[in-house]
């Protein structure tokens, strides 16, 4: 029997997505102080006006909802599912007053694929947007990588234990301090070490590159934003080809690399615990499978004989390959290029790497390094139990900063997930196939936004129908939140239609 | 009938001399301009061909030794366009948000995997042309965005006001 949900349900779900929105909000603060600094008037104003929708937005909640109780499991996911979708509906705000938008839905769109690190884009007219929205757009990527609800929480003071219902409502099950809160601190203090870090670097080279000082910075800030955070998004519309230098995607290759890395790895990595990189089932499935796909990609540009140079194939192949799997959709080839030039090998073997993605508690999305380590595990356990005696005990282990035996809980927690974004990426296939597009191009479109990379072959246009665009928002909400908020999401409307008081 | 033959001799030489100039000459001075969306979508057929080319130059000029990468935008895509140093002076304004680019018109050879830049698709110009200066593009205050921003700005204080955060 269905329960229908009472009133203090509400009331505890409006709350806590009023506080995250108001913690949300208080971000825009960066854009209107640095559209204040460049004398960009307009561009102010997009954000004085969307900070003052969201702050009315999230005090009625707070105020009409008002509660001391605690979340429960089910409210805390509900939570983190509808705070996404405010987040895209409230983000777009600033994003459709510049007019670089065609429509509110676009919007709706961009900033989706922002919060959701996956870079699929239908801004117009990129070249010439305000300082001031650039860095809003990447600066989303920024928050979403680290997740909505880590942002919210950072502004909280007090920590309260529905913190943590909504950290795992996050897609994040890894607590790497006892405390979630110090867990989202930490999280914050690597992102913003790497922050300076990594657009001090950007910087330099840009500078080296020939650009100016100021604009060398700044894309250095935002494009190690959208690498770090594994999202995609650049400020040019040339995405990385802009800046044609290989110094630039040396270091944005690193970058991605480090962004599709477990946090709690970098925290073992930073007490001194150095070792656990080359044995953490993470990053050593990784490799192998960076190994394979590009394996796969590589054979298929050969194959074609396009580039005529094994260096010039290696830079190209491994480029997009390494974005992709690391789920950050940086190119250095124009979309239309993958179906003009690259064919139907190479596509595979970069549509396998997106559907892959990095590894969890990081910032990508997509089924992760540990599901397929664990499943490839599973598999082998089994295959042992029907070649060894019946008698024969098999156990298996893996290493993923301690030791781990593994059990079918969690092989088969790995394989609905795993299954889980298999459907998706299908599902949005199917839907790409029904407007006309052919099935590659449509399962490449469909995997990209399902698994949050942002790679596009073109399908992915102002033009594309708005039943695409839904669809492809709707995959990059569900696939970063690895379904289960979304399914209690679901549940709970469910519930209140047809549940029993 | 002498005078004629020579006459026919030089013109026709001429007339000829004339054609192969037009004919074999790379970048010939009244080539069609190509889009961007052409040349990727076509980049095998156009690839080593002498293209002309027409875009707003955006973003940086990034000198590298004698040469410069512009990246320039038609409406639909931008492309790289490899150039020498020299012939980047004339170029006084590139697209951002405060300023509109010069419009450019570029004759040179397209590349579909460029060899010499790490397999870019690029075009390597030998000439531009300016034939539209760029400009600064000064904001105007739009008025119904700042109205917009005061009436919210009068709701959210009244709610600041009447209604307190926390109840005790």
């Amino acid at each position: 029997m269905i329960l229908k949900p009472r009133l203090e349900d509400v009331k505890n779900i409006g709350y806590y997505l009023g506080r995250i929105i108001i913690g949300l909000s208080l971000t825009m603060f960066l854009p209107i102080i640095l559209g204040i600094a460049l004398k960009e008037i307009n561009p102010t104003l997009d954000f004085v006006i969307g900070l003052e929708i969201a702050l009315i937005f999230g005090l009625v909640l707070t105020k009409l909802c008002f509660t001391e109780k605690d979340l429960n499991w089910m409210q805390g996911m509900i939570v983190v599912s509808l705070a996404w979708l405010a987040a895209m509906l409230l983000g777009a705000i600033p994003l459709y007053l510049s007019g670089h938008w065609k429509s509110y839905l676009d919007a709706c769109f961009d900033t989706m694929s922002g919060f959701a690190t996956t870079g699929l884009v239908l801004v117009q007219d990129l070249d010439h947007i305000s300082f001031s929205h650039n860095l809003w757009r990447h600066l989303i990527m920024f928050i979403g990588g680290q997740g909505i609800v880590i942002v919210a929480l950072s502004f909280m003071v007090k920590g309260f234990s529905g913190a943590f219902k909504m950290y795992v409502g996050e897609a994040r099950d890894e607590k790497i301090m006892p405390n979630v809160m110090n867990t989202a601190r930490f999280i914050w203090l690597v992102s913003i070490v790497y922050l300076i870090l990594g657009t001090l670097a950007l910087g330099i080279v840009g500078i080296l590159n020939g650009m100016k000082a100021i604009n060398a910075f700044f894309h250095g800030a935002c494009v190690f934003m959208a690498a770090f955070d594994t999202g995609g998004f650049t400020p040019q519309s040339q995405n990385i080809l802009y800046y044609h230098s290989l110094p630039y995607e040396v270091v944005t290759v690193v970058i991605m690399i480090l962004g599709a890395i477990n946090f709690k790895l970098h925290y073992h990595v930073w007490m001194g615990n150095r070792r656990e990189i080359l044995k953490n089932i993470e990053t050593v499935t990784l490799f192998i499978t960076i190994m394979i796909t590009f394996f796969i990609t590589a054979v298929g540009l050969q194959q074609l004989g396009i580039y005529p140079k094994a260096m010039l194939l290696f830079r190209k192949g491994f480029y997009q390959l390494v974005s992709g799997h690391t789920g950050t959709g940086y190119q250095t080839i124009y979309p239309m290029q993958f179906i003009t030039d690259w064919g139907n090998l190479p596509l595979v073997g970069v549509i396998c790497a997106m559907a892959l993605g990095g590894a969890v508690c990081s910032t990508t999305g997509a089924i992760k390094m540990l599901r397929i380590g664990i499943i490839f595990k599973a598999l082998t356990q089994d295959i042992k139990r029907i070649i060894l005696p019946e008698r024969a005990e098999v156990v298996k282990k893996f290493h993923h900063i301690k030791t781990i035996f593994l059990d079918d809980k969690q092989a088969r927690s790995a394989l609905l997930i795993t299954l889980a974004y298999l459907l998706l990426y299908g599902l949005g296939s199917i839907i790409g196939m029904l407007f006309g597009y052919p099935f590659l191009s449509a399962l490449f479109e469909s995997t990209s936004a399902a698994a949050n990379v942002g790679l596009s072959c073109g399908i992915t246009n102002v033009n594309m129908p708005v039943a695409l665009k839904v669809t492809y928002i709707l995959q990059m909400w569900a696939g970063r939140l690895e379904f289960m908020s979304v399914f209690v999401l679901i549940g709970f409307f469910v519930a209140a239609i047809k549940g029993k008081r | 009938m002498k005078v004629h033959g020579s006459w026919f001799m030089v013109h026709g030489s001429l007339f000829f001399l004339a054609l192969y100039a037009v004919l074999c000459t790379p970048y010939p001075a009244f080539a069609q301009t190509i889009s961007s969306t052409e040349l990727i979508n076509n980049a095998k057929q156009r690839d080593g061909k002498a293209v002309v080319y027409v875009g707003e130059v955006i973003g940086d000029i990034m000198v590298r030794g004698e040469y410069a990468w512009l990246n320039v935008h038609d409406g639909n895509n931008a492309i790289g366009i490899w150039i020498g140093k020299d012939l980047t002076k004339d170029i006084l304004y590139t697209g951002s948000y405060k300023s509109r680019g010069d419009w450019l018109e570029i004759s040179g050879t397209f590349q579909r995997i460029c060899p010499q830049h790490g397999g870019d698709l690029d075009i390597h110009a030998q000439s531009i042309k300016k034939i539209n200066p760029g400009r600064l593009t000064p904001e105007r205050l739009n008025l119904s965005k700042e109205k917009h921003a005061l009436v919210l700005l009068v709701i959210l204080c009244l709610l600041v006001i009447l209604m307190p955060l926390k109840r005790k």
